[in-house]
């Protein structure tokens, strides 16, 4: 019970533009990530739906009905703010429960909700505490209880794991995602971050100067991006983009290459280069090439690969894995 | 860096500072505490001498003294109400942006400046005033009889002018408060379904208990003291309706010349300070902690 669907919204600020034009579909159930560089629009995307903002233009409907005037608490949607906006007087129980309470749910009722809540997050040893002293994790996990309880029609997240620390953030976007296949609740998620995005959405929504760019599951975007733009953004490390004669060879303004679609021969290939730096992790190898024609390429092969700084390798993109992008950016096709 | 040179010089370095400012509170506090065990009254000079605790039997059992005690503590409960609540609503208020938001400001935050005994003089002879006062106009536009405040209210009156003068100060510090409330709290809050009236008595109220603690404790230090204002309208009077702690001190040394046993009040009104203070920080001190 959670379908979203923006219908031409508009979003400006005085006389700022944010969001130019954008309609979606959220099926319910999916889990769609916003993703872009940062001040492309996707949080103000967020709380539009949310609620809290309101659009210029244009119409949000949820589950079909038309919520674009509502007020943020009548949409029944959760928003897990970046802050985790935590209340700070009231213990881990008073912060699950307040969203019962204000809704005038009994005692009973909110005590079974906040237990279950809890039980599913594992705080149920905290309960008595206050925020400031739970860890960052923890905190975050409070943050989704809270969203929880009201058994919404979608979770909305707001860069949720920007605060945490590396590890900590592997471990909340697997609990995340685990939480997501529960309860089968449409969750939107707004992310900087394309890692996070690959693993956890079902669907992509990569936006970029409020506009969508590409909308599709995460392997579409890996293997077809629509643009130069996604073709950059999605993969890491990033796509290499090669320009000039190279690309008039295949017929293109541009093509791209990603770092792992190359073979790297130290005899014989297509492009000759000097390898700059040379980088071993052990189950990779990251190599920075500068080319013959003077472009930068970065290339991901095997751990076991014997070659150093300073050497020449030869590298042949593979198959069909060449991307080739018309002079405005877009891919053509074939 | 601390190292025992760099402890050495810090310590000479505050000795001044230390040693004045103890000078200054500790010369004047023995000296009163020296005279409230003297039998010294100006009006006989040369016959001063040890009397023990007569000062004290005397001030404590002085018909005024339980009625100056309750105007104390009346006064500063009373202006404490209204400058909390007033400064709660008005910091509020303040908050939301109106147009001219800075004008307003510095007219809110004006009252402070002005000094007590003129404020009190204002209040007294502009506002207050039974035949030229604004309000005495007022009622009689209305065909009311005008209320002579001083006579018919005079602790109410007092009342009034001094939360006139704290309400800026509770206002600003409110005020401050309020605008260091995360905007996330708040959206989060109206997501979860709180309107206008939990949302401030759920989220914010129990944001700003810090900042009314240090309010309270603030103004309840300088409100014990209140003189200035009792002095030019009321005097005291009528009776001793108006006459607080401070005003009957000043009675007992500068108008009946009896030095030992106003120090012996000043040293009274030190003790209930005190134990004003001490109740207080158990009351409110909790919201301190971090």
């Amino acid at each position: 019970m959670g379908s979203i669907t923006l219908d031409h919204v508009t979003k400006s600020f005085g006389a700022v533009t944010i969001i130019p034009d954008i309609s979606l579909d959220i099926r319910d159930g999916e889990f769609v990530v916003f993703v872009g560089p940062s001040g492309c629009g996707k949080s103000t995307l967020l709380r539009l739906i949310a609620g809290l903002e309101d659009v210029s233009g244009g119409k949000i409907m949820i589950d079909g009905a038309d919520v674009t005037n509502a007020h943020p608490a009548q949409r029944k949607l959760s928003m897990v703010f970046q802050s985790y906006a935590l209340y700070p007087h009231m213990s881990v129980r008073g912060n699950i429960a307040f969203p019962l309470k204000m809704e005038g749910a009994s005692k009973e009722k909110i005590d079974e909700a906040v237990g279950n809540a809890a039980a599913i997050l594992n705080l149920t040893d905290y309960l008595d505490r206050k925020p400031r002293q739970l860890s960052g994790g923890q905190r975050q996990r409070v943050a989704i209880g809270r969203a929880i309880v009201r058994q919404p029609k979608a979770f909305l997240f707001d860069e949720p794991l920007s605060n945490l620390d590396a590890a900590l953030r592997v471990a909340m976007r697997l609990e995340i995602s685990e939480l997501h296949k529960k309860l089968g609740t449409t969750m939107i998620y707004v992310t900087h971050d394309q890692v996070e995005a690959m693993t956890m959405a079902d669907k992509i929504v990569v936006l970029n100067a409020g506009r969508i760019e590409q909308y599709g599951t995460p392997l579409e975007l890996y293997s077809k991006p629509a643009n130069r733009f996604v073709a950059g953004f999605i993969g890491s490390p990033k796509m290499n983009f090669i320009e000039g004669a190279e690309a008039a060879r295949f017929g293109a303004h541009a093509i791209g290459v990603r770092p792992e679609h190359f073979t790297v021969s130290q005899e014989a290939g297509s492009w000759k280069g000097v390898v700059g730096v040379a980088e071993h992790l052990g189950s990779d190898t990251f190599l920075y090439v500068k080319s013959e024609s003077g472009d930068q390429l970065t290339v991901r092969t095997s751990g076991e690969i014997p070659v150093r700084s300073g050497e020449t390798v030869h590298l042949t993109p593979m198959d069909g894995r060449v991307y080739r992008f018309d002079a405005q950016g877009h891919a053509i096709a074939g | 860096m601390a190292t025992a040179q760099t402890q050495t010089a810090a310590r000479l370095m505050m000795a001044p500072a230390v040693v004045l400012l103890l000078g200054w509170m500790l010369i004047p506090l023995s000296l009163t505490l020296w005279f409230s065990f003297q039998r010294y009254n100006l009006l006989m000079p040369g016959q001063e001498f040890f009397t023990g605790f007569d000062n004290y039997r005397y001030f404590l059992s002085h018909p005024n003294f339980w009625s100056a005690l309750a105007n104390t503590l009346i006064l500063v409960g009373g202006v404490l109400t209204i400058t909390i609540i007033g400064g709660t609503l008005l910091a509020l208020l303040l908050d939301q942006p109106i147009f001219g938001q800075g004008i307003v400001r510095l007219l809110v935050i004006a009252p402070f400046f002005v000094m007590p005994t003129v404020s009190a003089l204002v209040w007294k002879n502009m506002l207050m005033h039974p035949v030229n006062g604004l309000f005495s106009w007022i009622a009689r536009v209305f065909v009311v009889q005008p209320i002579d405040w001083f006579a018919q209210a005079p602790m109410f009156s007092i009342i009034v002018i001094v939360a006139w003068q704290w309400l800026p100060f509770a206002t600003l510090i409110i005020l401050t408060a309020l605008q260091s409330l995360d905007e996330e709290q708040k959206e989060a809050a109206g997501m979860d379904g709180a309107g206008p009236f939990p949302l401030f008595f759920y989220i914010i109220l129990p944001h700003l208990a810090r900042a009314i603690t240090v309010v309270i404790l603030i103004q309840t230090i300088f409100l014990l003291s209140i003189f200035a204002e009792i002095l030019v309208t009321t005097n005291g009077g009528p009776g001793v309706a108006t006459t607080n702690l401070t005003f009957l001190i000043y009675m007992q040394s500068l108008l009946q010349f009896d030095v030992g046993l106003a120090s012996a009040g000043g040293i009274v009104a030190v003790i209930l300070a005190n134990i004003v203070a001490i109740f207080l920080l158990r009351i409110v001190g909790k919201n301190l902690e971090a």
